[in-house]
């Protein structure tokens, strides 16, 4: 498969807008404001394209929830890549920022958006300032601003840096933070994209997602559609990490086996070790193990059984993990970031956490598990927004599949490997 | 806050937003930028400066973990990643390693001010770990051996 959205990673100069240039950039925007709104928003539709960012919710159906006749519209970029496990749009954004701002523009053009907003995790300075640099060589040629090539369409583009909190990249979440407030996920209804950013319809897309886009307008709805599986096709950027011989980001068709990305891409377990689990789409994505491994790596498939695409965030653990510590980490991670806003999130997730460090450090009760299992179920669909359920669903996700684990750790009061 | 502060503020971010609250998460990065952490005093004039209570500005700083609200730290603030993918490549043997070289704890700034030592959350670069930050750069794929250059090239 010809790689359009990794095409530039890792190449050097390839970031500025010359660079871009050569290679046919910003052709796709040019064709883009020569055509009606509506038929780019059918044409999004027609390619099938779903967001990249974990939900996987059809994008340009997602567009075409926008009123046409609101005066007031915006588009965000969610770029506040923070599911562990997931480093794709850093990729994009450092090597090939003009890929994110043509996107950027050609869907604000298709909702009629004339500012959006690059909401990006304050910790990737580089990137942030990479972007800022690009934004400013497209005012530059006329690629943004005012009456961009002469169409009459205005666009301005901001860089707006978060500054340390995971929930930010839940999308209303990124809105308060926009906003000026703590970012803390909003009631829906009403949905974003009729009261969002300042209370005006606005759309939320991913970096990956927004970067998908020149290449479907270059070359065509079909193309895309023809990439993967029919319900979620396209190219998909798939970071692997952990016990691999060669971490990294791998441009795939979306669907292509688990097994393929960690033994044929990334090289295979380390040392030649035996797997022991894999995380397919970030932290919050329940674990696979071996006889999993031929699952087609798309939304629909994974969703299957029971797991989740998520990010594209692969992270794969060999046969000397122990999976109480893994399962530690992981809800260290949640009870760290959960907002505080609603009781079952923030206190539950502080309950797992304790519970499943006292295992981990030799100090585990008969009846834990238990007591875990009954925890997940009075946090899981009982929070006000995904970051609880997603710490449930990767705690449910070892226990169902290491529980011994959890039981030797508690008897033994160390780890089983 | 000096004037050329204000100047920025006013002409580089406040222009970005329909409202001036907007303003104010970009507005502590700067302030925190010049002198590595925030004060309250510092908190009531950016208020003043945007029309915010300071309880709104301080309940802003404590919120994102970035913010060092009433928290000096040192010259080079390191932050190590325990996250998933940098712990099974090694992340706590770099963060006991560079405890060791400091002589200090995490969370703790060595005597002469120069570094501070903190864990975080996943830094988004799974693929390089284990990943530390320090201010503003990352450095990836890391072993005892870069660290000990690293640390050596700041002291």
């Amino acid at each position: 498969m010809e790689k359009v959205l990794l095409k530039n990673f890792g190449k050097e100069g390839a970031h500025t807008i010359d660079s871009y240039l050569s290679g046919g950039g910003y052709e796709a925007l040019k064709k883009v404001l020569g055509m009606e709104p509506e038929d780019i928003i059918q044409m999004v539709k027609d390619s099938g394209l779903r967001g990249r960012g974990g939900a996987g919710f059809p994008t340009g159906l997602k567009w075409s929830f926008i009123p046409k006749d609101a005066p007031e519209k915006y588009l965000c970029c969610n770029a506040d890549e923070g599911e562990p496990g997931t480093f794709k749009d850093r990729g994009i954004m450092e090597y090939d920022p003009h890929l994110l701002i043509e996107g950027i523009a050609i869907a604000s053009y298709a909702i009629g958006a004339q500012k959006a907003y690059i909401y990006i995790r304050g910790e990737f300075v580089f990137a942030a300032r990479r972007l800022q640099e690009a934004i400013m060589e497209a005012y530059e040629k006329g690629f943004l601003g005012e009456n961009i090539l002469g169409t009459g369409f205005s666009l301005d583009v901001y860089v707006h840096r978060g500054f340390g909190a995971y929930i930010c990249g839940e999308e209303t979440a990124l809105l308060e933070s926009i906003e000026g407030y703590r970012g803390q996920p909003r009631k829906k209804p009403p949905f974003p994209a009729l009261s969002g950013l300042y209370g005006k319809p606005t759309v939320i897309n991913n970096v990956e997602t927004l970067s998908c886009l020149p290449a479907i307008v270059n070359k065509g709805a079909e193309w895309f559609a023809s990439i993967g599986p029919e319900k979620s096709p396209g190219p998909k950027i798939f970071g692997v990490s952990g016990h691999v011989k060669k971490p990294g980001l791998y441009e795939l068709p979306m669907g292509t086996p688990l097994r393929e990305i960690i033994y044929e891409h990334a090289g295979g377990i380390r040392d030649n070790r035996k797997l022991k689990a894999v995380i397919p789409g970030g932290v919050s994505a329940p674990l696979l193990t071996e006889e999993e491994l031929d699952t087609p790596m798309d939304f629909d498939s994974l969703a299957k059984i029971g797991s989740m695409l998520g990010s594209g965030g692969v992270i794969v653990m060999d046969e000397t993990t122990c999976m109480v510590k893994a399962a530690y980490i992981i809800m260290r991670f949640f009870s760290h970031e959960s907002c505080g806003k609603c009781t079952p999130c923030r206190e539950g997730t502080t309950w797992l956490k304790k519970i499943v460090q006292r295992i981990e450090y030799g100090k585990g009760r008969q009846g834990d598990v238990e007591l875990l299992e009954s925890l997940c179920g009075n946090i899981f669909g009982r929070t006000f927004c995904p970051l609880g359920d997603g710490a449930v669903m990767a705690l449910r996700g070892v226990l169902k599949k290491f529980k011994e684990e959890f039981q030797y750790h508690i008897e033994h009061k160390r780890c089983m490997v | 806050m000096d004037e050329k502060t204000r100047k920025e503020i006013e002409e580089k971010i406040v222009p970005k937003y329909r409202t001036r609250r907007s303003a104010c998460m970009a507005t502590m990065q700067l302030v925190q930028s010049q002198k590595g952490h925030l004060t309250k005093e510092d908190m009531e004039e950016i208020a003043a400066l945007l029309g915010m209570q300071p309880v709104e500005v301080e309940a802003v700083g404590k919120f994102y973990t970035m913010y060092n609200v009433e928290r000096p730290v040192g010259r080079y603030h390191i932050q190590v990643c325990e996250n998933l993918s940098c712990s099974l490549m090694g992340g706590e043997h770099i963060l006991k390693h560079i405890e060791r070289l400091l002589g200090i704890k995490t969370g703790e700034t060595t005597s002469d001010k120069k570094f501070t030592l903190s864990t975080v959350q996943c830094l988004g670069s799974c693929g390089t770990a284990p990943v530390i930050q320090i201010n503003d750069d990352y450095y990836e794929n890391l072993n005892e051996k870069k660290v000990e250059e690293i640390l050596g090239k700041l002291r």
